[in-house]
């Protein structure tokens, strides 16, 4: 597969593309990769995501694509090799429903404590950890989402462990409680331990100053 | 396959339950459909949907499923027959993309142009044409999402051609515009008026009823 027909425009910061070239990365598709300067979005961007002027977008054959979970779902379909959803259409649903659930209901109350303030920020931390809780019973007592290797899941919310471990350290409060969550701490390391994931993550010292940075501004 | 065997937890006046029922119809699947009392929720939706505690909810062979778009996908490929999404990758991303658009842009906006007052309703108002003018360009000028018949973008946001028109009643604010969208109001209609549609439709009379008494309490609640 020639390099240039498969297209990354992403933002070397965001969990969002990170997640589109983890899955690349899996399959081993060859792509050419765009960062955009998201202050000053590039013409490409607008034409190719012009309903929600964002990154990620994939575009394979000429074709764009946008939001990531969809995009994760037609790399899936497009390169059988290393799957990430299974085979089972009942596990494929489970998976889809904790990603949606990862993205609806972790991230928004991750991003709140981050962001707020006071009361608000205490109850988006409550919130956050409630929810990591639930998501924490979507293991289902496994070491991965995807079993005994990374699956959709994984790839979809395994980066909420890092961001949320630095907002901790950022607000100073806690998001990730080993005691009260242990199985989701150990998946997070384990996850974020793989070398290909590993590979594709931001310098970690330079995400921290960039959080830090943005933080300043709320 | 026997009646048992798939179950419909839903709501007579909910369209994500409307949604499963349009699925399950235009597939031939027999189920089982138990309405729930949404101020009493049953422990079997409890224990079925312990994450959301909400309807709809697809019982199959004691299978619990949660979410009406992940419900969809997973009738789609446990039943063959009358396919919702497309073959082709590409095709099927942009279904999911524009399903999730419709939930994402288009159905917090009419809600909140109905519950609402002032300035927040007018902005509401706004924003939900505005996205629903860019929900008439997934379209491509075709007479269904699915083309010449209906799929899963049709089911996933069909319903709301009629929700917003009886909001637009109900707020006295039109937000169906027929000028400056007028493919996007020619596919509710035609929408709407396909047979199988229109049989699992709430009736109507009482929907309006309904949500007229809803959108009282919800505009007495925000004063």
């Amino acid at each position: 597969m020639a390099e240039d027909s498969v297209k990354l425009l992403g933002y070397w910061v965001s969990p969002y593309s990170l997640k589109v070239k983890w899955a690349l990365k899996l399959k081993g598709i060859q792509y050419q990769y765009v960062e955009e300067d998201l202050k000053n979005k590039s013409p490409m961007l607008l034409q190719y995501n012009p309903v929600y002027k964002k990154i990620p977008v994939l575009v394979h054959d000429d074709k764009p694509l946008a939001e990531s979970l969809i995009i994760l779902e037609y790399i899936d379909e497009v390169w059988k090799q290393n799957p990430l959803l299974p085979i089972d259409p009942y596990e494929r649903a489970k998976a889809r429903f904790w990603a949606k659930f990862a993205d609806d209901k972790c991230v928004p109350a991750l991003v709140a404590a981050f962001s707020k303030k006071g009361e608000e920020q205490e109850r988006a931390v409550k919130e956050a950890r409630e929810n990591l809780k639930i998501l924490e019973s979507g293991l289902e007592g496994k070491r991965f989402f995807g079993g005994e290797t990374i699956g959709f899941v994984d790839i979809a919310a395994g980066w909420i462990g890092c961001w949320a471990q630095m907002t901790g350290e950022i607000i100073g409060i806690k998001l990730i409680d080993a005691e009260t969550m242990p199985l989701l701490d150990s998946w997070f390391q384990d996850f974020l331990e793989i070398p290909l994931i590993k590979e594709c993550m931001p310098p970690q010292d330079e995400l921290l100053e960039h959080c830090k940075e943005l933080h300043t501004k709320f």
